[in-house]
């Protein structure tokens, strides 16, 4: 075994690998709950790339054979019926465990210097994983599907002049119909999973460059020991790497619960329009996107005006590439930031949830008033964010981890 | 484009209260209750199957899943042949209806649709419902008329067994359904009692809900294992953790 490795080792920088990223990197020893989100979204997209080749492998990429595929590995492909579960399952696991992540982000400061492009490289990553999850969607063919894409895809003729010509570039036809169906299967089985996968490591080699934030926002690396080790960091394995395998196991089950009990989650996880197969002529009563997309659609739905409203949509996303600007702070972590900032939090996710539910349901007027002020909420946690953050008073953090 | 934007968003704003005025009505459905299964495969094939299709269920899978089979396992040929396939269909065929669809668009303005996904797209309230919601009406071409599926193509095929069934315009605002202007009374009963009708129906949606997903029969018995299996694992992990961290100062 040692020669192998020795061997092994002469040509590839793998000891040297293993000790700078995990047995000798040094992670703040106080890690909470919210840390194990970057490891379950790791499990996930593995999760989703193994069942996404083999539902590939039945998968049909036409109008007329998609849908009947999809309903063949449900029934006729063994096992098949766990595979697409596990996939559409994944899928909303994906931006649980995403949302979770950046929250995470949010309360502790982790887009804060030097963190700043590792939260970058995590805002192309969910914006890619938007895309990815759109395209997905179109795939089983059903009316939801269809109708969702010719809506989304709609949204780009909003562009002053080049609209149109860009939608039906972008469809590859004037309708949603076969050249999009398939353009979105290649895009979503290899051009996103592979940017997806690339991004991912770059994600991790930025990450492990700065090292990890903590839930105080204290940095190890001021006080290290004679042998230049972090004080109170302690190594990534096997520390964390048996702390997150109890992590993993806890969401397995919980995912496995869902998968096997309750796999469309009540019309949230897979729509129940979905199950009738798209048909232009039939407009659904009503068309909603899947529950991650919603609080982004909500903010789509509440601007009277078409443009404006994709611009505000596109914004509620784009803004948020910006935290490590707006972010005037000294401070990291929620636990020493002002009183300001604790309730901006608040509201921001409390308007968060809110869009996110009023963006799967019909719209009222008194609805559509709700939307516009969680709205209006949800920016200003951003606008305001240089102005409170910077002259809010704030605590003084320790030096050390207590 | 914007105009298309623009009627979706009236079309989703307009659509609820226009639907919404037939209070769907509950049924209990047991997908694992046999007995109601084959009840309900029976009442399909005598009474849905010659305009509506199952085309993603096959009749052999059907019958194993039903328990039409013999000592040994295997599905039982005749008494699936004799009892349930109404076409020249082989075992292994999916269920498929054998009117020509040019004859369906003459005779109902539609090819039927096909009934396999249909528990799931729409609920086994609303099949409960849509199906107990018809009644006389002489203006439509075939006579019947349905509440929650106002002027719907079909007629009703299972008036000779809840009998004649007339819509009367309510006097006052019944608690069950505020929103409906029509109440439907029974005017001549049929072959079976309500209650029987009632039961027979809650069957019919039974298979439907199964065929919707057969799968649904054998994923909550593997759900229990695979969670169990996880939770053995989750527990060695735990103890493994405790111990690791036990080591640190």
């Amino acid at each position: 075994m040692n020669v192998l490795l020795n061997w092994i080792d002469a040509r590839f920088p793998l000891l040297s690998t293993w000790k700078s990223h995990a047995a000798e990197y040094y992670v703040p020893k106080n890690l909470n709950f919210y840390y194990v989100f970057g490891i379950l979204a790791f499990v996930v997209l593995v999760l989703q790339l193994l069942t996404g080749l083999w539902l590939t492998m039945f998968y049909t990429p036409t109008v007329t054979g998609a849908f009947s595929s999809i309903e063949y590995i449900m029934r006729d492909v063994s096992y098949g019926w766990l595979i697409r579960y596990v996939h559409t399952t994944g899928a909303s696991a994906f931006f649980i465990v995403l949302y979770l992540h950046m929250f995470r982000g949010l309360l502790y400061g982790s887009y804060q210097k030097p963190r700043e492009l590792v939260w970058l490289l995590g805002m192309l990553l969910f914006i890619l994983l938007m895309a990815e999850a759109f395209f997905g969607y179109l795939l089983p063919w059903g009316q939801m599907s269809y109708w969702g894409a010719q809506v989304i895809t709609s949204l780009f003729g909003a562009i002053p002049y080049v609209g149109d010509s860009l939608v039906t570039w972008l469809r590859g036809d004037f309708h949603v119909g076969s050249a999009t169906l398939q353009r979105f299967f290649a895009l979503h089985v290899i051009g996103i999973p592979l940017l997806l996968v690339v991004l991912v490591y770059l994600h991790v080699v930025a990450l492990h460059k700065v090292g990890s934030n903590n839930p105080q926002g204290i940095d190890i690396h001021e006080h290290l020991d004679d042998a230049g080790k972090p004080l109170d960091g302690i190594p990534f394995h096997p520390y964390y790497t048996v702390k997150d395998f109890v992590a993993v196991l806890v969401f397995l089950m919980g995912f496995f619960a869902v998968v096997f009990f309750i796999p469309d989650m009540g019309g949230y996880f897979l729509e129940f329009s979905n199950f009738a197969p798209a048909d232009p002529l039939v407009t659904p009563d009503h068309i909603s996107p899947l529950w991650y997309m919603t609080p982004f659609y909500a903010m789509l739905r509440v601007v009277p005006d078409k443009l404006f409203g994709v611009i505000v949509m596109g914004g509620g996303i784009v803004t948020l590439l910006f935290m490590p600007w707006l972010d005037k702070s000294p401070v990291r972590s929620m636990h020493y930031k002002g009183v300001f900032s604790k309730y901006a939090l608040a509201f921001f996710i409390i308007s968060f949830f809110t869009l996110g539910y009023l963006g799967t349901v019909d719209i009222t007027p008194i609805r559509q008033l709700v939307a516009r002020i969680c709205t209006v909420v949800y920016f200003s946690y951003f606008i305001l964010m240089p102005f409170y953050s910077r002259y809010e008073a704030h605590q003084t953090p320790s030096s050390r981890i207590s | 484009m914007s105009r298309f934007v623009m009627c979706l968003l009236l079309i989703l704003m307009c659509s609820l209260p226009a639907l919404a005025n037939v209070t769907l009505l509950p049924v209990r459905i047991e997908v694992r209750d046999r007995a109601a299964l084959q009840r309900g495969a029976k009442f399909f094939m005598n009474y849905c199957s010659g305009c509506h299709s199952l085309k993603y269920l096959r009749y052999n899978r059907m019958a194993k899943d039903l328990g039409l089979t013999t000592d040994d396992g295997k599905v039982d040929k005749e008494l699936l042949v004799s009892n349930l396939i109404f076409t020249r269909a082989s075992m292994r065929d999916p269920i498929e209806i054998s009117m020509p669809a040019v004859d369906a668009r003459q005779w109902f303005g539609r090819v039927p649709p096909d009934l396999s996904l249909t528990a799931r797209e729409r609920g086994p309230a609303w099949l409960y419902t849509y199906l107990k919601s018809f009644y006389k009406d002489t203006k439509r071409p075939f006579g019947t008329n349905n509440l929650l599926m106002p002027d719907v193509a079909m007629p009703n095929v299972l008036a000779p067994l809840i009998g004649e069934v007339m819509a009367v315009e309510k006097t006052s605002r019944s608690v069950s359904s505020p929103q409906s202007p029509l109440d439907l009374v029974l005017v001549t009963p049929g072959e079976m009692s309500a209650p029987r009708f009632d039961s027979a129906l809650q069957d019919l949606v039974t298979f439907l809900v199964y065929t919707a997903e057969p799968v649904k029969l054998v994923r909550f018995r593997i759900g229990v294992f695979v969670l169990l299996f996880l939770g053995l694992w989750l527990l060695v992990a735990y103890l493994l953790k405790k111990l690791y961290w036990q080591k640190l100062p």
